[in-house]
């Protein structure tokens, strides 16, 4: 084959591989909803886009110099009636868009509690969402089942269609939890919470990495994300039930220390006060004042000072 | 600092040998090669005594030419330094599969991108914009000078300087590892102690201020210097949009210069700003750095638009389509280009209104673009189009130009953007910007009035070679890229130790692949200098108007006098050399008057090196040195403003001789 060949070739093996590509072939509702908002941004643009590149490429070769038999008009520069299409056509496009954009910023808020499980399926009334609180380290996820008792390092598993609720903070730089399959990313950042809401309908080992770059360890921050069913689930709590370790304050300093590619491990119970003192930024024997503290002294009209001792006036 | 650290050197700081990294080969062969290179040039000016000339007629130039053509040379070299960057991290992707970790640790690529990104739009991409607005709008806009000119080559060697700290930090220590926008808490002094980060905050700190002062100055002058007759509604587009980017420039850059000093208040000083404990507030960072990095964005790419306007009209031998129409566009492409900041961080946990809210203020801003893209289309309708270099630019700007705005506008989507943010998909897209607009405008600038700057056209051969490998190197790179994005890659990854994306490597492959092909394309560009410059007889254009353009730069000879205008031009219409050309206009030959200029100055770059030593001093904790050179950049900055002999005359018979020699160049035409 000749060398131009081939080059024209590569592009075309990238855009195939593109057709398992994980975002385009999502295993949560969310995710997929995502999907399906792409591909329609997608086609509607691509109304206009199609029609400008051909007319870019006939023009460009019809009006060709040598072409002495096009016609040929240089002082033709204004048109009313073209005018108006040419901001038109965008126009109506972006209502359409700004419909989906508005609508789908609401719908697949990360904030808002999951309302159905798959398109033609509702969450069953009462359904409790399950619980997980994500600590991003350097360099790797720590996972905590609040209502498991149970935490786990870069493995995170949940019951298919369960809606989840994740509630992210980070212990020293922001990092994002990404798992494309279930429903994208947000940011997890220290002293500051944030949620992710998601449902995974389909069994299965998913990626999940950081997507917010976070120093020397972060490439090898990732970790499993498992769709079980139901049993396998409660199979998945009761292994790490069996471990029989602890994570209090003082494992979690340690465990803090930055490492990378760490390997995955599990606690068979956590300390329930943990994640709010991760949150707070004064795990242990922190020598900061707890963030909530030091929030009550400000608006107690307090000096804000970051020493515990300093008494407010 | 806690209290166990040693107590610093008076003189060196924190500065020890261990700075030099003479451990790394890379880094030691690169040196040796600067250095090599360094030697050659400064022996060959030497040998041919070119110290002075360099010296009286270019580094302490106030001429807008001259120092357009600088800021180009200065962005042209960096282009290489970005470039080899670029082609040492898509080896390391495309290797670092199957259990190898590459060549590059990570204390080293991290380095590299963040190195990378700011170079390519701190000391590329705006320096080519600031140059080609520096050298072109005066001459279209019939004005002898800038308004400030003195202030316009302090602008200048700011940004030089600002490019040798970057370089400095290749061999003194190191440069940040926190990306190109440096975010806190991730730059802040617990999780970047080293000098890194301030080498990083002090070239932003620098070359923002170049920037500023290069707006301000070109703000004024389009506002204030327009030839007579030459009203708003007739300026060339470029002129149009270059107004709208300078506004943009002096709004928007003063956050960055907030946002950098904070950040380094809290790395110097302990304050708590952007630290995640103590009451700062990180996110503030994020905010401050984007409320200017969108309309940065904007800075780069409005030049690169009113480029491409004028390229079209002029090769397609026509006016451009719908002149109000692109004008009403360009301003509010920048007034929206102030209310979406948001969409950089979607994903930072902000409600679904507020998304909801910048989400479509964004998609707003894809109206006005698409305007343009319609009127340089109508402008091609039946006009008479010549594939000239700059043409093939633009012409293959349309059409990648396309593929960036689809992905542009997918990323702007709140929903959408939590699966692209951050992925190489947002990579592709930003680089299918970055390349396919504003690099391919600065190409086509460049190859359009090289002519104008030097008296001789580049060789055409050369160019298209660049057109094609440009465009295909586009897309073999970063097609793939798109598509490892919606595989689930997210960006500034150094090692692909997961086994789940082991199938992915083919794509870095291509990708590696497309970057070399690119690389061609800088090449050929630079053969296509060297060409030109050794053809240059053959290459010769003496009328000054090689294109049959349409504005008033191409009324004056090629390369124009210091004056620019023996007499200046007055405008009855958009495209005022066209429609002078169209009513038979004849060249004044007598009457001339002395023509008063503003005189060189040394103060600029004086100043601007005692600035670059107390950067690296502060950045070292060099205290002595630093206190020192701030007070000699004090008395240099005051002592200037009492020189009150900062302009002269052309005699009247010197202009005279100037333009009749012009006549007769022009007559030999025929
Ligand atoms: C063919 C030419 C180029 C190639 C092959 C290239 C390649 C790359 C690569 C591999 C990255 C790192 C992606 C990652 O994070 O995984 C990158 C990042 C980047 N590039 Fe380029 N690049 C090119 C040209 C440009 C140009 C012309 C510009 C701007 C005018 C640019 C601006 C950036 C920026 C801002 C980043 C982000 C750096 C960061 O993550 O902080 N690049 N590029
Ligand atoms: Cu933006």
């Amino acid at each position: 084959m000749k060398p131009h060949r081939i080059i024209a070739l590569l592009p075309l093996v990238a855009i195939l591989s593109a057709c398992n590509a994980v975002v385009l072939h999502p295993s949560g509702d969310v995710a997929v909803q995502q999907r399906d908002l792409l591909l329609y941004a997608t086609e509607l643009m691509a109304i206009v886009i199609v029609p400008v590149a051909f007319l870019t490429i006939l023009f460009a070769w019809h009006y060709r110099h040598t072409n002495t038999k096009a016609r040929y008009e240089p002082e033709w520069h204004h048109s009313t009636k073209l005018e108006v299409v040419i901001w038109g056509v965008p126009v109506i496009i972006i209502i359409f868009l700004g419909m989906a954009t508005w609508t789908t910023a609401h719908t697949l808020d990360p904030y808002r509690q999951i309302t159905r499980i798959a398109p033609d399926q509702l969450v069953p009334p009462g359904t409790k969402p399950l619980q997980i609180e994500v600590v991003a380290l350097d360099w790797k996820w720590l996972f905590i089942y609040p209502e498991q008792g149970i935490a786990t390092v870069n493995d995170v598993a949940a019951p298919v269609n369960q809606p989840i609720e994740f509630r992210l903070t980070s212990s020293r730089v922001q990092n994002a939890l990404s798992i494309p399959a279930l429903a994208g990313q947000v940011y997890a950042m220290p002293g500051m919470e944030t949620e992710l809401h998601a449902v995974i309908n389909e069994p299965g080992d998913y990626r999940g990495y950081s997507s917010r770059f976070s120093g020397a360890g972060f490439s090898k921050m990732h970790f499993t994300f498992h769709g079980k069913s139901a049993a396998d689930f409660d199979k998945w709590v009761a292994d790490a039930k069996a471990t029989g370790t602890t994570l209090d304050s003082a494992t979690y300093l340690q465990l803090a220390v930055p490492s990378e590619g760490e390997p995955v491990h599990r606690y068979a119970n956590v300390d329930p006060e943990l994640y709010k003192t991760i949150l707070d930024r004064c795990v242990g024997q922190s020598p900061n004042m707890c963030l909530s503290t030091m929030r009550a002294n400000d608006l107690k009209k307090g000096n804000g000072l970051c020493r515990p001792n300093v008494a407010s006036n | 600092m806690s209290p166990d650290t040693p107590p610093l050197d008076p003189i060196f700081g924190r500065l020890t040998l261990d700075a030099i990294p003479y451990q790394e080969p890379i880094l030691v062969v690169t040196f040796a090669v600067v250095a090599l290179a360094g030697i050659f040039a400064v022996g060959a000016l030497t040998y041919f005594r070119l110290w002075g000339y360099l010296w009286r007629e270019w580094i302490t130039s106030v001429d807008h030419k001259r120092i357009g053509i600088m800021y180009i040379v200065l962005a042209i070299i960096m282009l290489v330094r970005g470039f080899a960057d670029a082609i040492m991290m898509r080896l390391q992707q495309a290797i670092a599969f199957n259990g190898s970790e590459g060549y590059l640790p990570a204390h080293h690529y991290d380095q590299i991108f963040t190195a990378h990104g700011v170079i390519m739009i701190f000391f590329v991409a705006t320096p080519l914009i600031v140059g080609v607005m520096n050298f072109v709008i005066p001459l279209q806009i019939g004005a002898r000078d800038v308004s400030f000119p003195y202030l316009n080559n302090l602008g200048f060697w700011l940004t030089a300087v600002a490019a040798i700290l970057v370089n400095v930090s290749l061999f003194v220590g190191e440069f940040s590892q926190g990306g190109w926008v440096g975010e806190p808490p991730l730059t802040g002094a617990e999780a970047s102690p080293g000098v890194g980060v301030d080498y990083y905050l002090w070239a932003l700190q620098i070359s923002g201020l170049g920037t500023i002062i290069g707006g301000i100055n070109l703000l004024a002058t389009i506002i204030k210097m327009r030839a007579p007759g030459l009203t708003f509604m007739k300026l060339p587009i470029f002129c149009w949009t270059s107004l709208c980017v300078n506004a943009l420039i002096v709004l928007s850059f003063p956050f960055l210069t907030i946002a950098v000093t904070l950040l380094t208040l809290d790395r110097l000083f302990g304050t708590h700003f952007f630290t995640a404990d103590f009451g700062g507030n990180p996110m503030a960072y994020v905010n401050l750095v984007w409320i200017w990095g969108h309309p940065e964005v904007y800075i780069l790419i409005l030049p690169a638009l009113g480029v491409y306007s004028e390229v079209a009209a002029v090769f397609s031998g026509k006016r451009l389509f719908g002149y109000t129409s692109m004008v009403y566009a360009t301003v509010s492409i920048t007034v929206i280009g102030f209310v979406v900041w948001l969409h950089h961080f979607f994903t930072m946990g902000s409600g679904a209104s507020v998304n909801g809210f910048f989400g479509l203020m964004t998609a707003l801003i894809a109206i006005p673009t698409g305007v343009k893209v319609y009127n340089w289309l109508f402008t091609m309708y039946r006009g008479r189009v010549r594939f000239e270099v700059p043409m093939m630019w633009t012409i293959s700007f349309m059409l990648t130009f396309l593929l960036g705005g689809l992905t542009g506008v997918l990323c702007s989507i709140p929903a959408a953007d939590f699966q692209l943010h951050n992925s190489l998909f947002l990579v592709g897209h930003f680089h299918n910007v970055a390349i396919g607009a504003i690099v391919f405008a600065m190409m086509a600038a460049i190859d359009y009035w090289f002519p104008k700057a030097f008296g001789f056209r580049l060789e055409p051969f050369w160019g298209k070679l660049s057109v094609w490998f440009w465009t295909v190197g586009f897309f073999v790179a970063f097609l793939p890229i798109y598509v490892a994005g919606l595989s689930g890659v997210t960006r500034r990854t150094r090692v692909f130790d997961d086994p789940s994306e082991q199938n992915l490597q083919i794509l870095f492959v291509i990708a590696a692949i497309g970057a070399f092909i690119a690389l061609l394309g800088v090449v050929f560009f630079l053969v296509q200098l060297f060409v030109s410059i050794r053809n240059r007889e053959a290459l010769r254009d003496t009328t000054g108007d090689p294109w049959n353009a349409r504005t008033l730069e191409w009324s004056t000879s090629s390369p124009p006098p210091e004056y620019n205008f023996a007499f200046t031009p007055v405008v009855h219409d958009v495209d005022a050399w066209a429609d002078m050309k169209a009513r038979g206009y004849s060249r004044p030959s007598e009457g001339f008057k002395p023509i008063h200029m503003p005189r060189n100055t040394a103060t600029g770059i004086v100043a601007s090196v005692l600035l670059l030593i107390f950067s690296f001093a502060v950045i070292w904790y060099m205290w002595l040195v630093a206190g020192v050179s701030f007070a000699l950049l004090l008395l240099v900055l005051i002592g200037h403003t009492f020189n009150y002999n900062r302009s002269f005359h052309i005699p009247a018979d010197v202009v005279a001789r100037t333009e009749s020699e012009r006549t007769r160049l022009l007559a030999q035409q025929g």
